[in-house]
């Protein structure tokens, strides 16, 4: 169980793991994430499903090393065993069936939204996908996201790759000049589906964004992935990850991922 | 002192196994166990109360007065032969008393440890009636210790196979009392568990300093031992449904454990501010995820320098002893009834004041304030005072107008209470629950699916782990004697995708 079977790097700090797990395999929808302890001492993570194999029994994770736990998983290669999975969890993302749909995916949230599209796809919408990162490196999945999209638009910040400029940018450029859109699904930094929610809010186009926040178990145990939506109080981890981008309150969450931050940056120096 | 009549009805001298006559047990003081000093505790996470001494132990059972009408064990949830046990001890027969102990509880040195004596079978002690009731948790611990630490712990014999297999869902207490008990009657059983390691609350709630690692790993490999499968990591209702784990994995029955573990928030403002934790969270992060030895262990934990929790339970005294532990220099426990109505163990709130824990009692959190970057700096409360008694007995609080106080500090725990994980209801078509999110079940732990039975806090909402033992070793009582009904049906055994 849980034998990486085949690791290969998407950017310099960004792995594919295609992983062993057939329990999950067989299970998962998209939407779904699994949480992760690599090691003894490591963090329980939580990690979207990108892709699953039920004949192989495999899921597919994509992780980017940004903190201590994740930066260990990048040490890990084909046959090495990671200690803990579990999933999947998460409610499946309810998804339009006909209509015309933007994705819209930042940095590595790509990865999340990737189950999407092709689950978007399935369902015969009408799918055109924006994708961008800060640089080029960062930029991923655009064959994926090309086989599952009828039209693709990259964005980098810098002007290296695609389109100088954000995501939102081009979202609201493909808004403008039609044809109508009738679904929205963003996934990326908070930041960036706060600012995709914010350009669809006027005309009430339906935004789905997907909230990672602090997590420890992932099932509804710690209460802390609390999210107010819609000044209601839900757990990111039972009641979405998904919700209605137009009701979330990105601003407390900003702020409250921010809590272990400098604390990272120690656990970091040990590694 | 002891008087005629009490003498010829109560006790039988002549039949006990203590020649003392009752006045002389009377005038032996109860002993206690020996405990790590506060001053030397707020510094580790080490267990506080390091048991009794078997001198301490002999005297101790020398105090019980071997009644004729033992009501100890009717004051026992799972009705351990107390008089039994301790007459063992009397003759130094320590593993005899713990076995004596194992035929009704599988877990004697958890229980030792945490079960509330002060409200079961020593509340009901004859001694205690003029004096100090006899210290029978004290002494129940002693001889489980005693057996672990001379290594004498010898299987229990487990009979013949049976051909059905039995779902265990959750290895809290409940979980694996149950499962213990269905696989002493010969069951082939698989404790299911979402967390990678077994043991639920006692791992994730109860901190070490009140129930060691150590001691609760040897209780699940003892649970093991019996043939039981523990199969961490996986989540009933996502990874396997209930009605997947009848029609695929081929279980006969299915015993719901999963506890209460979905904590509630006083919705307040300012909840969302960081330095707010659930008990849950904190409590995880501390004992499940090791985070007070970060940055060894990879998960953060963060505490101010004053620390409030909200609460009176023995979840809030876990919680604002682990705080101080973790180097909170004030930690005040913030409950809106009196000392009276605290409803944590009466250990624990003696540990906790001697510790240094400040109770503000009577005080009603009312808001937290946050600074410009969005961190606890303040929690506002307003002083209460008790009215009439409510539906639980107990007297209701009352605020008393333009009372507020400010507590200036930078963490706030919210220890408030549980309710069930909704996971499992919500993907069991036909369970029905209640209003609170219990689960529904009748006086046999039956619930309302068939071959499907439940206890513990899912059915209680949040009690004890005794209750919880209770339920479990009625649920496989229960279980039992479904899988032996007159034209039961029997399901295939396990099939091989289980086993894998």
């Amino acid at each position: 169980m849980n034998m990486i079977v085949s690791r290969r790097l998407l950017a310099d700090s960004i792995g594919r793991f295609e992983i062993y797990a057939p329990l999950i395999a067989r299970k998962r929808q998209p939407g779904n994430f699994v949480m992760v302890r690599a090691n003894e001492r490591s963090e329980r993570i939580p990690l979207t499903i990108v892709d699953s194999d039920e004949t192989r029994g495999t899921i597919t994770l994509i992780v980017q090393a940004v903190g201590k736990s994740t930066k260990h998983l990048l040490t890990l290669y084909a046959e090495d065993t990671i200690l803990d999975i579990v999933g999947p969890l998460g409610n499946p993302t309810p998804l339009t069936e006909g209509k015309s749909v933007i994705c819209v995916g930042g940095g590595v949230g790509t990865a999340e939204l990737y189950p999407i599209s092709t689950g978007l796809k399935q369902k015969g919408n009408t799918l055109r996908t924006i994708i961008g990162g800060r640089t080029r490196e960062l930029v991923i999945l655009e064959e994926e996201m090309k086989s599952c999209s009828d039209a693709v638009y990259v964005t980098t910040d810098d002007g290296s790759y695609g389109r100088r400029g954000t995501v939102v940018d081009q979202l609201k450029d493909l808004m403008a000049a039609g044809p109508a859109i009738d679904a929205v699904y963003a996934i990326g930094p908070l930041p960036m589906m706060k600012a995709v929610a914010n350009a669809t809010r006027e005309t009430r186009l339906k935004t789905c964004v997907s909230m990672n926040a602090l997590m420890v178990d992932g099932t509804g145990m710690c209460g802390g992935c609390r999210v107010s939506v819609d000044g209601a109080m839900k757990f990111a981890c039972v009641d979405g990850p998904e919700f209605d981008g137009h009701q979330v309150d990105f601003d407390e969450l900003i702020m409250r991922n921010r809590t272990y931050a400098d604390l990272e940056k120690i656990a970091d120096c040990r590694l | 002192m002891t008087t005629p009549s009490e003498n010829s009805t109560t006790f039988r001298p002549a039949a006990g196994v203590n020649p003392m006559k009752p006045s002389e047990r009377m005038k032996i003081p109860r002993q206690h166990a020996i405990e790590q000093t506060a001053d030397d505790r707020v510094g580790n996470f080490t267990e506080v109360s390091l048991g009794m001494t078997e001198e301490r132990a002999l005297r101790e059972a020398e105090r019980c007065l071997e009644c004729k009408n033992p009501v100890c064990i009717e004051g026992c949830p799972v009705s351990v032969n107390i008089l039994d046990f301790i007459r063992l001890i009397l003759k130094k027969d320590y593993v005899g008393a713990v076995n004596k102990i194992r035929e009704t509880n599988y877990l004697p040195s958890i229980c030792g440890r945490v079960c509330p004596q002060e409200s079961q079978c020593e509340a009901v002690c004859t001694m205690g009636k003029k004096h100090d009731p006899v210290s029978i948790g004290k002494l129940e611990r002693f001889v489980a210790d005693f057996e672990r630490e001379a290594g004498l712990f010898i299987p229990p014999e487990i009979p013949e196979r049976r051909p059905e297999t039995v779902a265990v869902v959750g290895s809290g207490p409940a979980g694996l009392t149950c499962a213990a008990e269905l696989a002493k009657l010969g069951y082939g059983v698989t404790v299911f568990d979402a967390l990678h390691a077994a043991g639920g609350v006692l791992r994730y709630g109860i901190p070490e300093f009140r129930l060691p690692r150590d001691i609760l790993d040897m209780e699940t490999e003892r649970i093991k031992a019996l043939g039981v499968t523990i199969q961490t990591n996986f989540v009933v209702g996502r990874t396997a449904t209930i009605d997947e784990l009848f029609d695929e994995w081929g279980f006969s029955a299915v015993f719901l454990g999963t506890g209460a573990g979905t904590p509630n928030f006083l919705g307040i403002p300012g909840e969302s501010l960081s330095g707010v934790y659930s008990a849950n969270e904190f409590l995880t992060r501390v004992n499940l995820m090791k985070a007070y030895r970060f940055p060894d262990h990879d998960t953060p934990i963060r505490i101010g320098k004053h620390i409030a929790v909200i609460g009176g339970g023995n979840t809030a005294m876990d919680a604002v002893r682990t705080a101080r532990r973790l180097g909170a220099e004030k930690a005040c426990l913030v409950y809106r009834r009196s000392r009276k109505e605290i409803p944590a163990r009466e250990e624990e709130i003696q540990h906790a004041a001697e510790e240094g824990i400040e109770f503000v009692l009577l005080t009603n959190p009312l808001r937290i304030m946050g600074d410009e970057n969005g961190w606890v700096k303040a929690l506002v409360c307003q002083r209460m005072t008790l009215g009439e008694p409510d539906s639980s007995g107990r007297r209701r609080p009352v605020p008393v107008e333009g009372s507020e106080i400010t507590l200036e500090v930078q963490t706030v725990i919210e220890a408030i209470g549980q309710k069930p994980n909704p996971i499992i209801q919500a993907t069991t078509p036909g369970l029905a629950t209640s209003s609170r999110g219990t689960v529904e079940v009748d006086e046999f732990q039956t619930t309302s699916r068939e071959g499907v039975f439940a206890g513990g806090d899912l059915a209680r909402g949040g009690a004890t782990v005794i209750l919880a033992m209770r339920d479990g070793k009625l649920g496989a009582r229960s279980i039992h004697q479904y899988l032996n009904r007159d034209g039961h049906a029997r399901r295939r055994p396990m099939t091989a995708k289980e086993s894998a």
